[in-house]
């Protein structure tokens, strides 16, 4: 019993309801955290994951308060101590690492110094003790140069390298258990691979416990031990991550790591029916019961209990397990999806694109002078034919929203055409486009929060297209509302509710409704699932394809996310610096050889799988500019040979996959390089 | 945490909104006091000249700065007219002309601070510019300027009112804006083409009518003390039109041994500003809009 470090029992957590009813966000939640092990808590948005995680360092977000149970650190009940008390655990005992580090740390404070503080606080070192610790904390984040680094405010410095600085911190007070709220869900792909790989180093270096919360499965394979599921305040299962990933027992378990789409399947992932109860709404059985594909009737009347199973060292709260048992090799399987016919015409050209934000200056206006030689995206040329998907994909910075934009016409371009239905060139100035050439195009938007009008019900919503394109009102504008939501799978009542209502998933369906209401050819969808939990994205991307397959759209498809990619796409660009790197049909693009940067994209790919760990071939440095010269990834290639890379814009290499790749590397000797 | 919990998706019409609006502002004792203040005074307007014993404008010498008696409940003031009488109808002037000072500020303030929001550049550069050089003019001193270019009767003062006090709310209005204007959802009615004007209806103005309108409540406050200030110094609405400030202007020199008329007056113009302030924060807060993260303008 000695090597347990923090032991939760029986906690629930609740909140008072505007009609006085208690409601509970946690229920019943029993765990212990060893010494040395990193906890997973994985769990959909909802969940409870983060009322648990803070209610481990004895902190209740206000207005939540106990209901019963408690939370032993080292036997000393948190949820009772005075501030005083808690004063000396955290981070002391406890630390945390937060979210979003760029908003944890005061920007008008230099890093040594805020290191400093945490230092003074819970160490008791002098002045030169704690500067030499300072420059040892930072080399042990790995970040370059901690000398001058400690110099340096947090705006200077990446989303990454902010996050390894927050690590610092926390490790400031060498704490016996780390907090990780979501440390890496903001950042980009190969980033999160990095920072998600030191935080394995430093467990294993320190011996500290961590617990570690996401809503990624991916993320939690890389460092988890053990993992704890959440289901609507429960824990639904818990056990050793190898066993939680490979052969989940839970129904919900189950269908969540079937809905994340993989990188070695082309389909599109399985989708799991309806959403998370909210809290509050939940009867007596089974929560997950609505949702679950093997529920009785028993499950309905009756609650299961967390049932520890000896064999598998594994605690799950379902009646119906044992059909489970042994069924796991249908993880690996995808529903196929239709392929257009490569015949078709193209719908929409971009040629020689290239667009800048920088503001002409004004003598140079006057002068008639091109101002920005180096403009954000440049030569461009895409031909996208009707009825594909077609997905950008990049990092943050690589220009894929930027092209999206210009083709919305929401953003001027600098140079290049963009044409339209029999090389029509459509102008990139919103207000010179025809009323017809406006309603073809529709935009869909990653997050509905922001993309619906708050103040609108779902009916005002889907009528604005409709009264605008086809001038339709009363019964008809009432008839059509109603097709669309059928469409998107809603029942005609959703009419009149607000966004505030509806569950993500449902909100992002209506605003698919509304891209759809104006009969569009086209439609750009910019990471419209990236806001979306994971049972809730693989849903709307099948009902894309759906659609897409009924009515003959076509997709230009934003994403950073590689996988999410893959399941929707019949041809893949790859993006960076606002310059192609690659692109090609989409089997061909996740085949080898590979454009270098698409090799370290793919290679940090962070699988729902202890067993693919990522491959971390580049440094995660973050340019902020592209190059004036060369190719746009010289900064960053693994595989550069040499000054031709720094002079002279790559060629364009047909393989004979059919994929297009722009490098100075012999595309057979890339080929033989990457195998 | 609560607000986001779905509960029940019952349609609410206007009227069942604006009660509930009202229910909850008087759920707390400062909205509750504030309302109650302000319908006191609001019904003592709409009913004062059926209820009013004397005449406002009789003079009678025999009965000049009587204390208060069971005939002149608050006295009489050196003319001899009856202080009850013209403390209840200055109600009414002041209430008139500020009411529908504040909806002339709202009305243009709002639309222009929307309309500068919305399509920004150089439009907005200029507008903004201008209505930063008419926030630098002292306004008493412009008011002063207007009125004795054009006189004191009530249709140049509310105008002129409505036009001072709205500089601050095409502020407002413009932030609030500029808070919606980012959003994906004005994005996507851009790219879909719909028109400016469609756009600051449809999209814009049920998102930023809220602050508006909080901000036209704590305006109607200010000016109602800039009002009676103006007819304090004689440039408000002219004698023998009742009204708080030309009452307390006329009695202030004989404070000291006819109170009466002065602190009647007094009483009625505090009591309602104070009423208007706690009435528009519990508005505010029964929206949802917290005016003390907000910086004044």
């Amino acid at each position: 019993m000695n090597d347990i470090i923090e032991s939760v029992k029986n906690l629930s957590i609740g909140f008072n309801s505007q009609k006085g009813k208690q409601i509970s966000i946690l229920r019943n939640v029993s765990t212990n955290i060893k010494k040395g092990e990193t906890v997973g808590i994985v769990g959909e948005s909802g969940s409870g994951k983060s009322t648990l995680a803070l209610a481990m360092m004895g902190y209740i977000k206000q207005g939540l308060f106990p209901l019963k149970g408690e939370c032993l650190f080292k036997s000393e009940d948190l949820l009772k101590m005075s501030s005083r008390q808690l004063e000396k655990i955290r981070g002391r005992k406890i630390a945390m690492i937060p979210q979003n580090a760029g908003q944890a740390l005061t920007p008008n404070l230099k890093i040594g110094y805020q290191i400093d503080e945490a230092l003074k606080l819970h160490t008791d070192l002098n002045k030169t003790e704690r500067d030499k610790k300072i420059s040892e904390l930072l080399n042990k984040v790995r970040l370059p140069s901690p000398e001058t680094m400690a110099f340096r405010y947090p705006h200077e410095l990446s989303g990454g390298q902010q996050q390894r600085v927050a690590v610092a911190m926390a490790l400031a007070g060498k704490p016996d258990l780390l907090l990780l709220d979501e440390p890496t869900t903001g950042l980009d792909v190969t980033t999160q691979a990095h920072v998600l790989e030191l935080l394995r180093f430093i467990a294993k270096d320190t011996g500290t416990s961590m617990i570690y919360v996401s809503h990624d499965l991916g993320a939690i394979a890389q460092v988890s031990d053990r993992i704890v599921v959440m289901y609507a305040g429960e824990i639904v299962l818990e056990g050793p991550a190898r066993k939680i990933l490979k052969e989940p027992i839970h129904p919900y378990t189950y269908g969540l790591l079937k809905s994340i789409p993989k990188l070695s399947l082309a389909g599109l992932p399985a989708s799991m029916p309806g959403s998370q109860p909210q809290p509050g709404s939940i009867n007596e059985g089974c929560s997950f019961y609505d949702r679950c594909n093997l529920a009785t009737d028993n499950c309905k009347k009756n609650s299961p209990d967390l049932e520890h199973i000896k064999e598998l060292d594994t605690n799950v709260r379902c009646f119906n397990y044992k059909e489970l048992i042994n069924q796991n090799n249908n993880l690996q399987t995808s529903i196929t999806k239709k392929s257009n016919n490569s015949e078709a015409n193209e719908v929409l050209k971009l040629k020689d694109v290239s667009i800048s934000y920088a503001k002409q200056k004004f003598f140079d206006q006057l002068l008639n002078k091109i101002s920005d030689q180096n403009p954000t995206v440049k030569d461009i040329n895409i031909d996208i034919k009707k009825g594909e998907t077609i997905a950008l994909v990049g990092e943050s910075g690589s220009g894929k929203s930027t092209i999206l934009k210009s083709i919305a016409g929401l953003l001027k371009t600098k140079d290049g055409q963009i044409k339209f239905e029999n090389d029509r060139i459509l102008s990139s100035d919103l207000k010179m486009r025809n009323p017809n050439d406006l309603r073809a195009i529709q935009l869909i938007f990653q997050n509905p929060d922001e993309s619906l009008n708050p103040n609108h019900t779902v009916e005002q919503i889907l009528s604005q297209p409709l009264k605008l394109y086809f001038n339709l009102s009363g019964e008809e504008l009432k008839k059509n509302i109603i097709d669309l939501l059928k469409k998107v799978r809603l029942g005609e009542f959703y009419m009149s509710r607000y966004p505030r209502q509806l569950s993500g998933g449902e909100k992002q369906r209506v605003a698919v409704a509304r891209a759809f209401a104006a009969k569009p050819d086209i439609i750009l969808c910019d990471e419209v699932t990236s806001a979306l939990d994971v049972s809730v994205q693989a849903a709307v991307l099948n009902l894309l394809q759906q659609l897409k397959e009924d009515l003959g759209t076509t997709y230009v498809f934003v994403s950073h996310d590689l996988a999410v990619v893959r399941a929707i796409s019949d041809r893949v660009a790859v993006l960076y610096q606002g310059r192609l790197c690659e692109i090609g049909p989409s089997q061909n693009v996740y085949k080898f050889p590979s454009h270098p940067y698409t090799e370290v994209l793919l290679g940090a790919v962070l699988e729902p799988d202890p067993d693919i760990k990522p491959k971390l071939v580049a440094e995660d440095i973050v340019e902020e500019k592209p190059p004036e010269k060369g190719c746009s990834f010289q900064g960053r290639c693994p595989r550069k040979i040499g000054d031709i890379c720094n002079s002279e814009v790559p060629p364009w290499q047909i393989g004979e996959n059919g994929n297009a790749i722009r490098c100075h590397i012999n595309i057979e000797e890339l080929a033989s390089l990457q195998q | 945490m609560e607000s986001n919990l779905i509960t029940e998706d019952k349609q609410k019409n206007k009227l069942e909104k604006a009660f509930e609006i009202l229910k909850t502002m008087a759920s707390k004792p400062s909205g509750l006091i504030g309302l109650t203040i302000v319908l006191f005074h609001v019904i003592l307007a709409l009913i004062s000249p059926y209820i009013v014993p004397y005449d406002y404008k009789a003079i009678s010498p025999n009965t000049m700065l009587l204390a208060p008696s069971a005939e002149h409940w608050f006295g009489t003031d050196s003319l001899g007219r009856d202080v009850f009488t013209r403390t209840i109808l200055g109600g009414r002037t002041a209430l008139t002309v500020t009411f529908f000072g504040s909806l002339i500020a709202l009305l243009w303030g709002g639309l222009l601070g929307i309309f500068c929001g919305l399509v920004g550049g150089k439009i907005d550069d200029v507008v903004m510019r201008v209505v930063d050089a008419f926030l630098s003019i002292p306004w008493i001193l412009a008011m002063l300027l207007i009125v004795s270019l054009l006189g004191t009767s009530t249709e140049v003062l509310i105008p002129a009112l409505g036009f001072f006090y709205g500089k601050g709310i095409v502020r407002v209005a413009r932030a609030a804006t500029h808070d919606v204007i980012a959003k994906d959802f004005i994005v996507s009615a851009r790219a879909r083409g719909h028109s400016n004007m469609s756009i600051i209806w449809n999209e814009i103005i049920p998102n930023v009518r809220d602050a508006i309108l909080v901000e036209g409540a704590m305006r109607w406050s200010w000016m109602l003390l800039g009002f009676s200030s103006l007819s304090f110094l004689g440039f408000g609405v002219s004698p023998p039109t009742p009204d708080w400030g030309l009452m307390i202007s006329n009695a202030r020199g004989l404070m000291s041994f006819a109170y009466w008329s002065v602190i009647a007056p007094i009483v009625g113009l505090s009591s309602l500003i104070i009423g208007i302030n706690l009435t528009a924060d519990a508005f505010a807060k029964a929206l949802g809009i917290d005016r003390s993260t907000k910086a004044p303008v």
